[in-house]
C-alpha cells in the first residue's frame, strides 16, 4: 500500500490503511536495529532537522537514532540553541533552517498547531513530534505497534486510557489512532481533565476507574503533567493517587493478560506503582524500543524516494 | 454647493419609508425629500437602482491611535470605515494612553476633525487605565466629547465597581458598553470550549464566561434601573438572558458582530489566527440562536469590533497570537451577501440595525434617519454588484480578516458624510 | 498504465528445463555444497531460489539454507520507480560470514537491484563469495555486473518489459514480453 502524505502532522489526517502501512514498514525496520551494522543507506544524503522547542530527551533521541539508522544527516536544535530566546519568530527560525537545504523538519513545540502553521509556508516535510496538547502522532503509532505486537489484533480490544486526557497530546493521538483501528476506548480521570464532551470522539468516559478497567486488554496510564495543570483540576496528588493510580488491586479487574502502557517518563507512585511499572505486564520499555522502528518507518515513508519521483 | 441625490430607493426604518425619492442636501443637512426634485444649482448624483440608507454607524471600533499607530491610525481606520459604508464610528478607549481623561478624548476628536472622513465618537474608559479599580471622571469626559463608557477587552470584574459605574453613568445620562467576560473562567483559553477545542488541543473559553457576567450586569441594571449595552454577544444562553431581561423591561440593548453570525468554532481547524478573537467563534447552535435574535429584535445592532493587528503579530503560533480581527471593510458586503440578498433578514431590518438603532443607543440626535432636517450622512448600497474581498487592498493598515478571498454580492457603493461624498466605488 | 503482451517466450516446460540446467551448473561449480547458502531477492527471486533449493536437494540430497532479502533500503534509483516501494522484511536466519552466497533474482536489467542487494549483504556479514543467478537477462546494464548463471538472454528494447510469471504467485509458469499501450 503506497503512502502519499507530504507531512505527518497528526493521526487525524491518516486513514486506517496509512496506519497499517506504517506499522508494517516498522516491522521491516525492526531487524536493522538488532544486527551488528545498525544502518541502511536509504536516506543517505538527506538532511533532517530535529527542532525541539520544548524540552524532550526520549522523543528527540529516538528520532535522531531513527534518522541515523537510515543514514540521514540530522542536526539537533533546541530552544537554547535556536534564536527563539532572542525573540526570533517561528517562521524566521524555520525559514533560516530551510535555507540550509533541509529535507525534513521534525518539530516539537509547546503551542498546539505549530507544525500545521509551519507546513503552510515550508517546502520541507514536516513531522509533528508533539505540539502542545494537540497531537503526538509517532507516540500513538508506536503504541499501536506495541499493542499489535502483544495482542496480534485491534478489533474488539478494550483499551482504557487514564489520566489527564484533556491536556495530553498522547491521549488525543491514541484515541484517534485506536478508534480508526477498531478498538473500544474508555477514558478515566478527574472530570476537569476528562470532560464529558470527549465522548464526541466516540469513546466511553467513566470517572470510576475500578469500573473503567474491568476486562481491559490494555491500560494506558498518562503522565500527570504538572506544568500544564490549572489550579484545582484535582485537589492534591494524594487525592489523585487515591482515585486514579493503577494498583495491583485495580489491575485484578482487568483481563489476566492485560498489558500496562505509559508514554514515559513515569511519575512512579503517582500514575502507577514502581512494582507494576517493572512487572511482566508492563510494556513500557518495549514502547521505547519500538519508538525507533516506528520513527524509521515514518521517515522512510515520507522521505524515501518520493521527492525525485514527483519531479519526473 | 448643494447635493441632489436622484432616483435612489430610500430606506428609512424610523418612518418605514421604502420608496424612490430624491434627496436635496445643503450645508450638511437634508433640506428636501420628495420625488422629482429639481435644482439647477445643485451637484447631481444619479443613483437609479441603488438603495439609499441613513449613514451606517459602527459602534465598536478600535482605532489604535494614540499609541499603536503601527496597527491603525485615526486616518486609516476612518478611511476604512468610509470605504466600508460607515459614516460614523465609535472608538474604544484601549489605546495607549488609555482614553480615561479629557486630554485623550480631545486629542482623538481633534485628530479626527483634521484627518477623518467620517464622524468619530470616542468611548471613554469606565475605570482609570482599564484597571477595574477606580471609575473615571465621567461627567468631565462627556463634556469633552465622549459618548459612552467601556472597559472593552478588560471587563469590570469587581461587581461593586460595576455598580458604581452604572450609577454614575445614569446621572451623567450616558451608557456603559459591557464587554462581558469572567476572566477566571476564560483563564488561558484561546477558542470556544467544545468538541473543536478538544480536537485541536487548544484551551477553551467556556460559554459561561460570557453568560455569568451578562447575568450579573442584568441584575445590577435592574436593581439600579440603569441602562446597559452588551457588546459582541456570542452565545445562545446570552441571547436568552437578554431576551428575558427585555421582557422584564430592563433597559438593555445588545450588538453582534458579522463574524459571530457567519462563522463557528469549526472554522478554526487550520489554526489560522485570523479566526482568533474574543469572544471566540462559538458553536453552530449559538450561531443559529444569534440569527434568530437578530430577527426577533433581541439583538439591536450590528457592530464590527474592528481590531487591527499587524501580520507580524498574527503570523505566529495560535496560542501566541493576539485576539481580534478587522471588520470595517467587510461587514456591509458580508451581511448583504449572506443575510440580506438570500432573504434571511429584510433590508429594512438590516438598515435599522446598521443606522437607526446604533444612533438611538448612543444618543446621536439627527443621525440614523433620513428626513428633512437630519444630518446628511448617507450610505448608498448596490445590491447586485459583486466582488471578491482582497485584504491586500484594504485601506486599513492591518490585514487580519478571516474573510479574505470570499466572493460577495452587495456592496456599499457611495458613502456621504455631511453632504460630502467621502467614498465612491467605480463600477 | 495498460500493457499489451508482445510475445510469449517460455512456457512451463521450457522453464523447468532451464532450472534443471542451472542447478547442474551450480552443483558442478560448488564442490562444497555445505558452504553454500541461497538468498532470494524479493519477490520472484525468492520463489526461484526455492525451486533451486529443492532441485539441489533432489539431486544431491543436500539441505542448502535459504534466506530472503529486500534490498529496497539500499536502492539508489527511487526516481525510476513509478510508485513508492513498500519495504518487506529481510529474513536471513543464518550467519552469512564465510559462506558462498548464491544470490537469486528473476530478471537482471540495469544491475542496480543486484548492487543494492550486495551492499545489503555486506552489512549483514562478510561472505566468502557471492555468485549471481538470474533467470532472464534482458540487457541494458548500467553497472559492471554479470550473472554467473543465466537462464536466458533476452534482448529487449527499453520500452519493453519482461514479465516472469510463476505458479506460486501467478498460477502459471511463463515468460512474457510486454509493451505499454500508448493512450492517444
Amino acid at each position: 500500500m503506497p503512502f502519499f502524505h507530504k507531512h505527518l502532522l497528526g493521526i487525524q489526517d491518516l486513514s486506517k490503511k496509512d496506519i497499517l502501512t506504517i506499522l508494517e514498514t516498522a516491522e521491516s525496520m525492526e531487524g536493522i536495529s538488532t544486527r551488528d551494522v545498525k544502518k541502511v543507506p536509504v536516506l543517505r544524503g538527506k538532511t533532517i532537522i530535529n527542532l525541539f522547542l520544548e524540552p524532550s530527551t526520549r522523543t528527540s533521541s529516538s528520532f535522531e537514532l531513527a534518522a541515523k539508522r537510515l543514514s540521514a544527516d540530522i542536526i539537533n536544535f533546541n530552544r537554547q540553541a535556536s534564536s527563539v530566546l532572542k525573540g526570533e519568530s517561528l517562521r524566521d527560525t524555520v525559514e533560516n533552517l530551510e535555507a540550509m537545504y533541509a529535507d525534513a523538519i521534525i518539530i516539537r513545540h509547546t503551542a498546539a498547531g505549530a507544525p500545521h502553521y509551519v507546513s503552510t509556508f515550508c517546502r520541507s516535510h514536516i513531522i509533528n513530534a508533539g505540539d502542545g496538547a494537540h497531537e503526538h502522532p509517532t507516540q500513538a503509532l508506536l503504541d499501536a505497534y506495541t499493542i499489535k505486537q502483544k495482542k496480534k489484533k485491534f478489533e474488539g480490544l478494550k483499551v482504557v486510557i487514564v489520566g489527564d486526557i484533556l491536556h495530553s497530546r498522547v491521549a488525543r493521538s491514541n484515541i484517534l489512532c485506536l478508534h480508526k483501528l477498531g478498538t473500544h476506548i474508555i477514558l478515566s480521570g478527574p472530570p476537569a481533565l476528562v470532560p464529558e464532551s470527549l465522548e464526541k470522539f466516540k469513546v466511553e468516559v467513566n470517572y470510576d476507574m475500578d469500573r473503567a478497567v474491568e476486562d481491559a486488554d490494555v491500560i494506558m496510564m498518562l503522565r500527570i503533567q504538572k506544568e500544564r495543570q490549572q489550579k484545582n483540576s484535582y485537589p492534591s496528588i494524594r487525592e489523585y493517587r487515591f482515585l486514579y493510580s493503577l494498583t495491583e488491586k485495580k489491575l485484578k479487574k482487568a483481563k489476566k493478560k492485560v498489558i500496562i502502557m505509559h508514554p514515559g517518563p513515569v511519575n512512579k507512585g503517582v500514575e502507577l506503582t514502581s512494582d507494576l511499572a517493572s512487572s511482566d505486564r508492563s510494556v513500557i520499555l518495549k514502547q521505547v524500543e519500538n519508538g525507533v522502528s516506528v520513527r524509521m518507518a515514518v521517515l522512510y515513508l515520507l522521505l524515501g524516494g518520493k521527492e525525485r519521483e514527483a519531479t519526473d | 454647493m448643494k447635493l441632489l441625490i436622484k432616483n435612489g430607493r430610500v430606506i428609512d426604518p424610523a418612518s418605514g419609508k421604502d420608496e424612490i425619492l430624491d434627496i436635496l442636501i445643503d450645508k450638511g443637512k437634508i433640506i428636501d425629500l420628495k420625488p422629482l426634485i429639481k435644482d439647477d444649482n445643485a451637484h447631481t448624483l444619479d443613483v437609479p437602482g441603488r438603495v439609499v440608507a441613513p449613514g451606517f454607524i459602527d459602534m465598536h471600533v478600535h482605532l489604535r491611535e494614540p499609541g499603536q499607530e503601527y496597527k491603525e491610525t485615526i486616518r486609516t481606520g476612518t478611511q476604512a470605515a468610509a470605504r466600508g459604508g460607515f459614516t460614523s464610528i465609535a472608538c474604544m478607549p484601549n489605546t495607549s494612553p488609555v482614553n480615561d481623561s479629557r486630554g485623550v478624548t480631545e486629542f482623538i476628536l481633534n485628530e479626527a476633525s483634521k484627518k477623518a472622513p467620517v464622524n468619530v465618537f470616542p468611548i471613554a474608559a469606565v475605570t482609570r487605565g482599564l484597571q477595574g479599580e477606580e471609575i473615571t471622571d465621567m461627567v468631565d469626559l462627556i463634556d469633552a466629547g465622549a459618548i459612552a463608557f467601556s472597559d472593552d477587552g478588560q471587563p469590570v470584574s469587581n461587581s461593586q465597581i460595576m455598580r458604581r459605574a452604572m450609577e454614575y453613568a445614569k446621572i451623567s445620562r450616558s451608557l456603559i458598553i459591557d464587554h462581558c467576560e469572567d476572566k477566571e473562567l476564560s483563564a488561558d483559553g484561546v477558542m470556544h470550549e467544545g468538541h473543536y477545542s478538544n480536537i485541536l488541543g487548544l484551551n477553551g473559553i467556556p460559554s459561561p464566561s460570557e453568560e455569568v457576567m451578562i447575568a450579573r450586569d442584568i441584575l445590577l441594571a435592574e436593581y439600579l434601573e440603569a441602562r446597559i449595552h452588551i457588546a459582541h454577544i456570542s452565545t445562545k444562553r446570552s441571547v436568552s438572558l437578554v431576551k428575558a431581561a427585555k421582557k422584564r423591561k430592563i433597559r438593555i440593548t445588545a450588538e453582534v458582530t458579522p463574524h459571530h453570525i457567519l462563522l463557528t468554532d469549526k472554522n478554526l481547524q487550520t489554526y489560522d489566527t485570523n479566526f482568533k478573537m474574543k469572544p471566540p467563534l462559538r458553536g453552530e447552535k449559538d450561531k443559529k440562536a444569534i440569527l434568530a435574535a437578530v430577527l426577533d429584535g433581541t439583538i439591536d445592532a450590528f457592530a464590527t469590533d474592528h481590531a487591527p493587528h499587524t501580520p507580524d503579530e498574527k503570523e505566529v503560533e495560535f496560542d501566541y497570537a493576539p485576539f481580534g480581527i478587522i471588520g470595517l471593510e467587510t461587514a456591509v458586503p458580508l451581511l448583504l451577501d449572506k443575510l440580506v440578498n438570500p432573504g434571511l433578514i429584510s433590508l429594512q431590518r438590516f438598515v435599522e440595525m446598521m443606522s437607526l438603532n446604533p444612533a438611538t443607543i448612543l444618543g446621536l440626535k439627527n443621525k440614523g434617519r433620513i428626513d428633512i432636517g437630519t444630518d446628511a450622512d448617507l450610505t448608498v448600497l448596490n445590491l447586485s454588484a459583486s466582488y471578491t474581498i482582497d485584504s491586500s487592498n484594504f485601506f486599513s493598515k492591518s490585514r487580519n480578516t478571516p474573510f479574505n478571498g470570499w466572493a460577495v454580492k452587495g456592496i456599499p457603493e457611495i458613502t456621504i458624510v455631511s453632504g460630502k461624498i467621502v467614498h465612491k466605488v467605480k463600477i | 498504465m495498460d500493457v499489451k503482451i508482445k510475445a510469449r517466450i517460455m512456457d512451463a516446460k521450457k522453464i523447468k528445463r532451464v532450472f534443471q540446467r542451472i542447478t547442474t551448473e551450480i552443483i558442478e561449480r560448488n564442490r562444497n555444497l555445505n558452504q553454500l547458502v541461497i538468498v532470494g531477492i524479493r519477490t520472484r527471486g525468492v520463489h526461484i531460489a526455492r525451486r533451486i533449493q529443492k532441485l539441489i536437494k533432489n539431486l544431491e540430497d543436500e539441505d542448502v539454507p535459504l534466506g530472503i532479502l529486500d534490498a529496497t533500503l539500499y536502492r539508489d534509483d527511487f526516481s525510476d520507480l513509478n510508485k513508492q516501494h513498500i519495504i518487506k522484511k529481510t529474513e536471513i536466519g543464518f550467519d552469512i560470514s564465510d559462506k558462498d552466497i548464491l544470490l537469486v533474482d528473476d530478471v537482471i536489467f540495469t544491475g542496480r537491484t543486484i548492487r543494492a542487494a550486495m551492499d545489503s549483504l555486506f552489512d549483514l556479514g562478510r561472505p566468502r563469495s557471492i555468485q549471481l543467478l538470474v533467470f532472464i537477462d534482458r540487457g541494458h546494464r548500467e553497472l559492471p555486473i554479470q550473472a554467473d548463471y543465466t537462464g536466458k538472454f533476452l534482448p529487449t528494447s527499453r520500452r519493453e518489459n519482461v514479465k516472469v510469471r510463476l505458479k506460486e504467485l501467478d498460477n502459471i509458469d511463463e515468460v512474457l514480453i510486454t509493451e505499454p499501450i500508448e493512450i492517444q
